[in-house]
């Protein structure tokens, strides 16, 4: 399903259909620029930093993650996306000698506060990942891991929020009948949809999303590019993506990341360069380096 | 031969080829000198002590030790009993602290100060000679409080610990960090991540390597004869009296000059390799289970 107001790709009814580029740019529908809702903010992101020990990955990203929309991180390899994304839900936290520095609001919130905490942070802010990760367990047993540590014991509730899980993530059809089936026996793009589900299972406000279509082929991107769609209306959804056509199809805003040399380091770093609804990024973008990107003719 | 060349998919002779042969047939040597060992061990340890076991099954398995060894008939009752309690209670003793201690290190201490000297000095540990062990909890229990089965516990657990503690942490590390992020990433704290995800995850290698630390303690002679006495008939208590085990059975039979004993030696070690055969047996269907059911 493609909803009509968002569509920010010329208006395709076939998603995967591969869009050529080069030194052609990707039509944009002008017009969608206007229609992007004034959603409240999300995430406001203030001149973030992040630092493995010494070594600054990423520096100066300013931006601000609207509601119930999709916005895609594109840049070359090493440009700090990933970085970015989990500096969003303090995944950070687990990496030793990982630190973020600047300010990353949260519904006006420093998620960085002392007082605040990961478990808390994570709980409202999921994330799918590049793997499909799914636990050892049972394909139930995955969907109700996240319900059951939020404290739902009973059965007839757990049963309802993994049929629910599953249907959003169009999963339920293929496993109603072996949910008790190890998870592991499924597909790539079958895992990678679980691991959706899983997220949305324990009811977060926002899904991270870190190239969640890298491992799989067209016909399961296709189908997670439309969940990502349906499930905008309940989420707000941030997805890295090195697959311009794919931020093109699904996102309403696009941040450009790129690498340059680091002046205090003298070491690569990444910085965004720019965030702009994703119709004009792949129409008009204002800097050269985006425009140089997309077109294909850099990264 | 036709006009055109013939297509020839065949490997060509090369010193590769040649190489890989003479490697493969290096390979199955060293599986037949392996095995030869193994099973020289099993087949005279069956052809020696089968008979005498199993004469009047169950009778060996269950009458007193003869208190006058040169007298023949059965009996290895008490000795599998305090076998069972002194390796059972070494078992309770060491494998949750071991796993605990291998969790501290791998999941919390990590590379802090602590944690390194914590491993160092445990890597030390498994290089300590059994009978120095024995000597140790010698001096530090039986010497108050007497021979008990509990002592050789205590002395088994000593040896088993640091094994127990380095296989669960190799384990622990074999779990993808990816496992842990996407429990984190759910909102799940630090300490539930490790008992529902990354315990569950590495149990088959953790309860194999408590297996092999039980195997190897089970045949422990040494610290037993300092910590758990010889008796001949059956003590039931972990913490009072002089206890006995098939180890020290072996050890004493075998020494003896009467036929008799040293019969009963033989079909005492047979016990032994059928008994831990037993047990690993029964551990790995139950991992099996847990296994399938996750």
């Amino acid at each position: 399903m493609v909803t009509t107001t968002n569509t920010t790709t010329t208006a395709t009814s076939e998603p995967a259909r591969p869009i050529p580029y080069g030194s052609q740019r990707i039509a944009i529908d002008r017009k969608a620029v206007a229609q992007l809702p004034d959603t409240p903010v999300v995430f406001d992101c203030e001149n973030v930093e992040v630092y493995y020990g010494a070594f600054r990955a990423v520096r100066g990203v300013t931006l601000k993650i609207q509601a119930n929309q999709i916005t895609a991180f594109i840049g070359p390899s090493g440009c700090g996306k990933t970085t970015v994304l989990r500096s969003l839900n303090r995944m950070h936290d687990v990496i030793p000698g990982a630190r973020v520095a600047g300010h990353v609001r949260y519904r006006g919130i420093d998620l960085y506060a002392p007082e605040v905490s990961a478990t808390e942070v994570r709980r409202r802010i999921g994330m799918v990942f590049q793997k499909p990760n799914p636990f050892p367990k049972s394909i139930y047993d995955n969907i109700a891991f996240g319900p059951r540590v939020n404290g739902t014991r009973n059965k007839a509730d757990l049963d309802v929020i993994v049929e629910k899980s599953l249907r959003s993530a169009a999963l339920w059809d293929e496993v109603k009948d072996r949910l008790k089936s190890s998870a592991l026996g499924m597909s790539g793009g079958q895992q990678q949809r679980l691991c959706i589900a899983r997220t949305v299972a324990v009811e977060p406000e926002v899904v991270l999303m870190d190239e969640p279509c890298s491992a799989l082929d067209p016909i399961a991107t296709a189908r997670i590019e439309e969940l990502m769609r349906e499930l905008k209306s309940r989420f707000t959804i941030v997805i890295v993506t090195h697959n311009m056509q794919q931020a093109a199809r699904v996102s309403d805003r696009t941040a450009f990341f790129t690498t340059e040399l680091d002046s205090k380091s003298d070491r690569r770093t990444g910085t965004l360069v720019e965030f702009d609804a994703t119709s004009k990024i792949f129409s008009a973008p204002s800097d050269e380096r985006t425009e140089n990107y997309i077109t294909g003719r850099f990264g | 031969m036709t006009a055109t060349a013939q297509l020839d998919l065949r490997a060509r002779p090369s010193w590769r080829t040649t190489k890989n042969k003479l490697m493969l047939g290096l390979m199955g040597v060293a599986v037949v000198l392996v095995a030869i060992p193994l099973i020289a061990v099993l087949s005279s340890v069956v052809q020696r002590g089968a008979a005498i076991a199993f004469k009047g099954f169950p009778d060996f398995f269950t009458a007193t030790i003869p208190v006058v060894s040169r007298r023949p008939g059965p009996g290895m009752g008490p000795a599998i009993l305090g076998t069972l309690l002194v390796t059972g209670g070494a078992t309770l003793i060491a494998v949750p602290l071991g796993i605990l201690g291998a969790i501290y290190l791998h999941e919390y201490g990590i590379s802090s100060k602590f944690a390194r000297l914590v491993r160092f000095m445990s890597t030390v540990m498994t290089g300590v000679p059994s009978v120095v062990m024995g000597l140790f909890v010698y001096l530090t229990w039986t010497l108050s409080f007497g021979y008990s089965a509990f002592g050789g516990a205590l002395a088994l657990a000593c040896l088993m610990l640091p094994v127990v503690i380095g296989s669960t942490e190799q384990m622990l590390r074999l779990v993808p960090s990816q496992l842990r992020e996407a429990a984190y990433a759910l909102g799940t704290t630090k300490s539930r991540t490790i008992l529902t995800v990354v315990l569950p995850a590495a149990l088959p290698g953790i309860v194999s390597g408590s297996l092999l630390a039980i195997a190897r303690a089970a045949g422990e002679t040494a610290p037993l004869l300092f910590a758990v006495g010889a008796a001949t008939a059956y003590n039931p208590h972990l913490f009072s009296e002089a206890n006995t085990a098939l180890s020290v059975q072996i050890f004493g039979n075998a020494n003896s000059s009467f036929p008799a004993a040293q019969e009963r030696a033989w079909a005492a070690a047979l016990t032994l390799v059928l008994l831990t055969f037993i047990v690993t047996l029964i551990a790995r269907i139950f991992t099996a289970r847990l296994a399938l059911k996750r």
